[in-house]
């Protein structure tokens, strides 16, 4: 067995072996991971290893969800905000393909998961046995790695792999698909050695200085230096070393929506949110700053908007972990390979000491120019109807910022990033990469689980809160304090708009109707209030929050809302509409 | 066409892996999800104990194929990652080509035209007679030909097999490789029988 051979360097200590069944196996080895909250779904080819958590009760806490996405969008909420593995448990076919979306949505945000799946019988597998899905063929495109496990004996090691996989490098969903018979099967368990090296596989480049040189030359030359961060900084745990970087570069720093709260949203180098919906100053100034220092983003073509007018005058810096993200999107003139938390100290001691005042100024000029065009009508109202950003502007009087948002997918998604405001880091839980609509009210959970010191509050839209409102049962099982807070627009809101702004108001099937909301909360056992009027906001949200326990408030915003600034698809973001 | 048809070229890739179940697809797909045509695949074990080397072959343009090769090098159980042009590498595909026996026997001028083909008789026996051949896709192809008017039974061609023209052979090509790449190991050739170490990182 090739992961029996290569894996494990430090040699496994083994006092005496004991004899365990490939379950027991399993669980001992979340254990040593440091595993404490499993969030699963049983089934009938992972039933030997939920009989195993039985005996295990005490030290592995396994959240019931109501459906296999919602426990992996859990699951990610759960790294989102500890900055651990998320552990998911699912039965063979059904259970595992339900995990696929989360998968994609792990992938495509280096969220660090394992996944363990059950499987039929090795004797089945391939035989269209009952519930049998080849789950390891399915997930290979949306896993950073799988393994399918048909001997007890391998457990120990390829579950270290799994997490080592997981964690380190640019983090990433792992599948470990278990056949029924090794659950089951009898070994000598040797003990449980971590994993942290694998021949083939490089987690970090290492870091070359002839780079970091370069970068800072370039870095000191500059007239109108501009920073894009993204989650790289916060997967990095380098919030400070990034922070001592930009204070003393003296550079406008902005950030993409996982980047989201790496520096609290008010430090005054921040600047605002890039892409399609980000801030005016960050879009515009793209196309007018001298260089451009990329730290842990992948220039996603929801930042970068068209990619032949995106910076071409700039010459780029591209801090990543991940070779594959150099020159993959947006060619580079110095590739600074490595983990940000050991190259941003080396840059930051070869960089002067400057302001970029003149420069910093034109974004706030941007921002004025937005804030009388956009900003103050959202914020500040003077229709009837209450807005989406007006929320968001009195909940941050609530939270502080010490809250931890987490989002769905849509304009009320883009509306909160935009406004809320966020002091530390890990308070941003959003489906970015994929758009996962329905990816909010798991994600809270999971998010809570992860941070249970902390507020969490749940902004979701009425569209993306039916897609996986059954999780309000694993709220009401787990008895968790979440708030959740539905902005209600009547309407797939994002959709809406496209179709207006793009589509002549050709309005297809995004008028959507919902159920009462709070009446199925209070079936649920979940206390909650809706709110059609502005005076009411307030004092609604103050009852949400003072709530002990979870809360669902629903907001009646106005209809047909349009997000904006906005880089229409196609345009440069240069080109970036007020209006 | 377009201008990036015009730069689509030939590449010869060239993938060291981990002998791993399930490794074949977790490559594959890379092409596949950006609609690449994979022209031809070999994989066998390298010249190093577990290591497996596969030959690929598509065509497309450079930048292309520089990214979907950074995208294969990053699957954990994939050691290294090199792409070469035609002009870089000798290459060679094997071909099998069954006849009857009887239209030999008779047809003078086959024998002849195996010879000037460099074909080699594999298998003799009554009924049909199996011939090889190596060479470039031309050059099988026009054995195709010039077999079929005698009754070509049954074909067969394999994938390519590449070998780098380089006199170091992927010593100093990796050496280039990794100017821009990440990373202190240079692999050299030397080291590679030495297994487990030349991949320590």
């Amino acid at each position: 067995m090739e992961v029996a051979n290569e894996t494990l360097t430090a040699p496994v200590k083994a006092e005496k072996s004991i004899e365990l069944t490939g379950s027991a196996a399993l669980l001992e080895a979340l254990i040593v991971e440091g595993v404490d909250t499993i969030f699963g779904y049983p089934g009938g080819a992972i039933m030997p290893i939920y009989d195993a958590l039985v005996d295990y009760g005490d030290k592995l806490n396994h959240i019931l969800v109501r459906h296999e996405q919602g426990g992996i969008h859990a699951g990610q909420g759960y790294a989102r905000t500890s900055g651990k593995v998320g552990v998911v448990f699912a039965t063979s076919g059904p259970g595992a393909t339900n995990l696929v979306t989360g998968l994609a949505d792990a992938q495509i945000d280096s969220t660090p998961l394992v996944c363990i799946t059950g499987q039929v019988f090795a004797h089945l597998l391939g035989t269209d046995a009952f519930q049998e899905t080849d789950v390891i063929n399915i997930t290979t495109p949306v896993t950073k790695w799988n393994y399918q496990v048909t001997d007890a004996t391998e457990i120990p090691e390829v579950i270290a792999k799994a997490f080592y996989i997981a964690k380190s490098g640019r983090p990433g969903p792992v599948l470990i698909d278990i056949t029924k018979n090794a659950q089951i099967q009898k070994f000598d368990f040797k003990g449980y050695t971590k994993c942290d090296h694998i021949r083939s596989y490089r987690p970090k480049p290492i870091v070359r200085q002839q780079y970091i040189q370069q970068a800072a030359e370039l870095i000191n030359r500059a007239e109108k230096p501009f920073i894009l961060f993204g989650q790289g900084v916060i997967l990095g745990e380098a919030e400070k070393e990034f922070k001592a970087f930009v204070e003393k570069s003296g550079i406008p720093a902005a950030w993409t929506v996982l980047g989201a709260g790496a520096i609290p949203t008010d430090h005054p180098l921040n600047v605002g949110m890039l892409g399609m919906h980000g801030n005016y100053g960050p879009n515009v100034l793209t196309n007018s700053c001298d260089v451009l220092i990329a730290i842990g983003m992948r220039f996603d073509d929801r930042v970068t908007g068209r990619l032949d007018k995106y910076a071409k005058q700039a010459q780029v810096i591209h801090l990543d972990i991940d070779p594959a993200e150099i020159d993959k999107n947006v060619k580079s003139t110095v590739p600074v390979w490595g983990d940000c938390k050991e190259t941003l100290p080396l840059l930051t001691e070869l960089v002067e000491h400057k302001e970029h005042k003149e420069w910093l100024q034109q974004f706030h000029d941007h921002t004025k120019q937005e804030v009388e065009q956009v900003i103050e009508k959202e914020l500040n109202p003077t229709t009837d109807e209450m807005t989406m950003g007006e929320v968001i502007k009195q909940l941050n009087e609530l939270t502080k910022g010490d809250a931890v948002i987490v989002t769905d997918v849509g304009q009320h998604q883009m509306v909160a990033c935009r406004y809320a405001k966020l002091n530390k880091t890990r308070s941003n839980v959003t489906s970015g990469g994929l758009g996962t609509m329905g990816f909010a009210l798991p994600a809270a959970i999971g998010a809570k689980f992860g941070a249970q010191e902390r507020d969490v509050i749940a902004i979701i839209g009425d569209g993306g809160f039916q897609m996986t409102l059954q999780e309000l049962g694993t709220v009401m099982q787990t008895g968790i304090n979440i708030k959740i807070v539905i902005l209600n627009n009547h309407f797939l809101g994002m959709v809406r708009q496209w179709q207006e702004l793009f589509n002549e108001r050709r309005y297809s099937f995004v008028d959507i109707q919902s159920p009462d909301f709070v009446r199925l909360a209070s079936a649920y056992g979940i206390e909650g209030k809706r709110v059609d009027e502005r005076k009411d906001l307030v004092s609604a949200l103050k009852e949400m929050m003072d709530h002990q326990g979870s809360y669902l408030l629903e907001v009646t915003v106005t209809k047909e809302n349009n997000v904006f600034p906005m880089v229409p698809q196609g345009c440069s973001v240069s080109e970036i509409r007020l209006k | 066409m377009s201008n990036q048809d015009i730069e689509k070229q030939e590449f010869n890739i060239t993938v060291y892996t981990e002998n791993q179940i399930g490794l074949l697809n977790r490559i594959a797909i890379i092409f596949t999800r950006r609609k690449i045509n994979i022209d031809s695949l070999n994989t066998s074990p390298s010249e190093i104990d577990s290591i497996h080397r596969f030959n690929i072959v598509i065509t497309e343009s450079e930048d292309v194929v520089r990214k979907v090769c950074r995208q294969i090098e990053k699957q954990v159980e994939v050691l290294k990652v090199y792409y070469h042009t035609n002009e870089d590498v000798i290459w060679q595909e094997l071909a099998l080509y069954k006849v009857s026996t009887d239209v030999i026997a008779e047809q003078v001028s086959v024998e002849r035209l195996l010879r000037e083909n460099g074909a080699r008789v594999v298998v003799l026996r009554k009924d049909y007679t199996v011939f090889e051949t190596s060479g470039h896709r031309e050059e099988t192809d026009a054995l195709i030909n010039i077999l079929q008017p005698y009754g070509l039974i049954e074909f067969v061609r394999s994938a390519r097999v590449a070998i780098i023209k380089d006199s170091d052979g992927f010593n100093s090509k990796l050496r280039e490789f990794e100017r821009l790449e990440p990373g202190e190991d240079v692999i050299e050739n030397e080291y590679l029988n030495q297994g487990q170490k030349v991949f320590s990182m």
